[in-house]
């Protein structure tokens, strides 16, 4: 994971470093904090939207962390929460307004839930919690690190829910060009509805505490 | 029986501690299924019941083989029956022939052997990886499986499906004794969201594949009498036949009086739990007689016709006995207080007729019914134990 080199000391520390992968595994949004549930499980059943979604998402922290970083010291504590979510807000609305210019009928697909990227709890929390009170290039790399956490988690889910339960991938019917329906297999109906998603997130919970010791509470 | 004695003794040692070691599960599993275990107390004074996990799971086993044994020779008779190729006879001469066994049993058998292959896999599998004995729980579920899954269910399927059971249903919360839900029902449950199309419907229920020269007689509906009801508020199915279990339905379902006489058998062991039983039964009929009240009320005329129906109807036709008698007893996912099995057992009977007439996709509630009540049964007990309390609370104040 941390692969990239770094440029300059100063700019990817192994303390910048954490910032982006703690979120990747150890301190992973969806898996770690159970934050965001809500639209993993609506947007997941076919790949592109929650691929979209998930760009949609990193997009959204990446730039909000940044503004509240840099206005930090200028916001008065007690109206934080308002000034978050106008930055919030505005920048979901150009998101949105984005993908209807460009993807249009994903964005139809998305539809509600791209405006409810304002009330992703993933988003407020890490300006609550991490850009008013560090630097703007802490809170742009904290940022990417939870939105791409998040949009991985989406990916996954999505990927075996649409190979799963629609027998496609990206609407490519990879089942099919496998010979598989000649075999007599099946698509998972209960894959598309979405209690399965919450039941593959708890998979990558499984997967990912088995490979990693430290997140096992001990009793 | 020395030798068989003689082969586990020879191959402990290898299994114990030897290269063998992730097998000693399945040699232990082995072994108690065939001898009494020799587990002795080690400190202090304990009396110890003869009978174990194992004997009582081995006791539903006994109470499910009269419907089993029924649910082959129907599976044939079934089949026979749709495409007009029945034995020259009349009455039980005419149910009871080896080729409705051997038909039966060519498409059943195969159905348990792939439940316990895939069930016991994942038990093994786990066994050895948390290091305890493979536990007996999937005994009973490996055979309620199958019972619960129509006649042409796809072999795959049925694997997948037990699987998950195993795995979602019982082995993450801490496998058996620890689950919150019947692992054969989560099973079934799995099997009707996932493949909706091989476990509901009219094509299902009865396997009509034809050879040359024969073909489907004429007039002939697959569909279950609960089916027929959903659709046209009446049935073609006596309700004797339906007592006796000459109808289509899922492969254990079918003959009430052989599956009250396995509850009657469970009961006398002490193995069920009458109270859940008699729960559900009164459940169902003030259910059933609450129809009859509303019935007038109804809209369409299918629906009035099906609200009418006598209470004991829905008892004989459908998974009520089945599902009251095997699946609802349960000892780990019901209600564990006296006064909770009476309040669990009755809102199964209650909310699977409520769901069978008023579920709009499917003619059947009692497996949604039983899931609902497992979640349901912790918080049951949470409130006759406070209720418990707070009684002896006030008591001891007085």
């Amino acid at each position: 994971m941390s692969t990239e080199k770094p440029a300059k000391e100063a700019l990817f520390s192994k303390k910048n470093r954490s910032l982006l992968t703690d979120p990747l595994n150890v301190n992973n949004p969806i898996t770690v904090q159970v934050l965001g549930i809500c639209s993993a499980l609506a947007i997941t059943v076919k790949l592109k939207p929650a691929i979209v979604m998930g760009l949609s998402v990193l997009v959204v922290t990446i730039m909000a962390n940044l503004i509240t970083s840099l206005m930090r010291n200028m916001i008065p504590n007690r109206i934080r929460i308002i000034v978050q979510l106008v930055v919030v807000a505005a920048l979901v609305i150009l998101v949105d307004q984005v993908l209807k210019a460009f993807v249009y009928d994903v964005s139809k697909q998305l539809s509600v839930f791209v405006g409810l990227i304002i009330t992703n709890c993933i988003i407020m929390g890490r300006i609550e919690a991490f850009s008013l009170g560090n630097t703007p290039w802490k809170s742009v790399l904290d940022g990417f690190g939870n939105g791409a956490a998040y949009g991985g988690i989406l990916i996954i889910v999505a990927f075996f829910r649409e190979l799963l339960g629609n027998g496609t991938l990206m609407d490519y019917p990879v089942v099919e060009w496998m010979g598989l329906y000649d075999l007599g297999y099946k698509n998972n109906g209960m894959m598309l509805l979405p209690p399965m998603a919450l039941i593959v997130v708890a998979l990558i919970i499984w997967v990912q505490r088995a490979k990693t010791p430290s997140l096992i509470e001990k009793d | 029986m020395k030798f068989i004695q003689n082969i586990f003794d020879a191959t402990r040692p290898a299994v114990t501690t030897g290269k063998l070691k992730p097998l000693y599960p399945l040699h232990n599993a082995l072994e108690t299924m065939m001898f009494v275990p020799n587990h002795n107390a080690h400190s202090g004074a304990h009396v110890r019941d003869a009978i174990d996990l194992k004997r009582t799971m081995v006791t539903v086993i006994f109470a499910l083989v009269p419907a089993l044994i029924f649910g082959i020779f129907n599976g044939g008779y079934q089949h026979y029956k749709a495409i007009g190729e029945l034995a020259n006879a009349s009455g039980w001469a005419q149910f009871f022939t080896l080729d409705n066994f051997l038909f039966g049993a060519w498409k059943i058998v195969p159905m348990i052997a792939v439940t316990y292959m895939a069930g016991l896999g994942v038990e093994i599998y786990f066994a050895g990886r948390n290091r305890h004995p493979v536990n007996e729980g999937f005994l009973v579920s490996g055979l309620l499986i199958p019972m619960t899954m129509p006649i042409d269910m796809p072999l795959w399927m049925v694997a997948i499906s037990t699987i998950f059971a195993v795995l979602i249903g019982k082995e993450v919360f801490g496998g058996t004794g620890m689950n919150l839900l019947n692992p054969a029902l989560t099973a079934r449950a799995f099997a009707f969201f996932a493949y909706p199309a091989y476990m509901s419907g009219d094509k299902v229920w009865i396997n009509t594949t034809v050879e040359a020269g024969q073909s489907v007689v004429d007039g002939f509906s697959g569909a279950t009498a609960l089916g027929q009801y959903a659709t046209t508020g009446t049935t073609s199915f006596g309700v004797w036949d339906a007592f006796l279990g000459l109808i289509p339905g899922s492969i254990g379902e079918t003959s009430t009086i052989l599956i009250l006489l396995g509850g009657v058998y469970l009961i006398a062991t002490g193995i069920g739990s009458w109270k859940i039983m008699a729960g559900s039964l009164l459940g169902a009929i003030v259910m059933g007689l609450l129809f009859n009240w509303a019935a007038p009320h109804m809209v369409t005329e299918a629906q009035q016709n099906f609200l009418s129906i006598p209470f004991y109807y829905h008892l004989v036709f459908g998974s009520w006995a089945f599902a009251t008698v095997f699946m609802a007893t349960d000892p780990v996912s019901a209600a564990h207080t006296e006064r909770g099995k009476w309040i669990y057992g009755f809102l199964v009977g209650f909310l699977g007729i409520l769901i069978r007439v008023f579920n709009p996709a499917y003619p059947e509630g009692m497996m949604l019914a039983i899931l609902f009540m497992n979640v349901m049964a912790p918080l049951i007990d949470h409130y006759v134990v406070n209720a418990n309390i707070q009684k002896r609370l006030k008591r001891a104040k007085a």
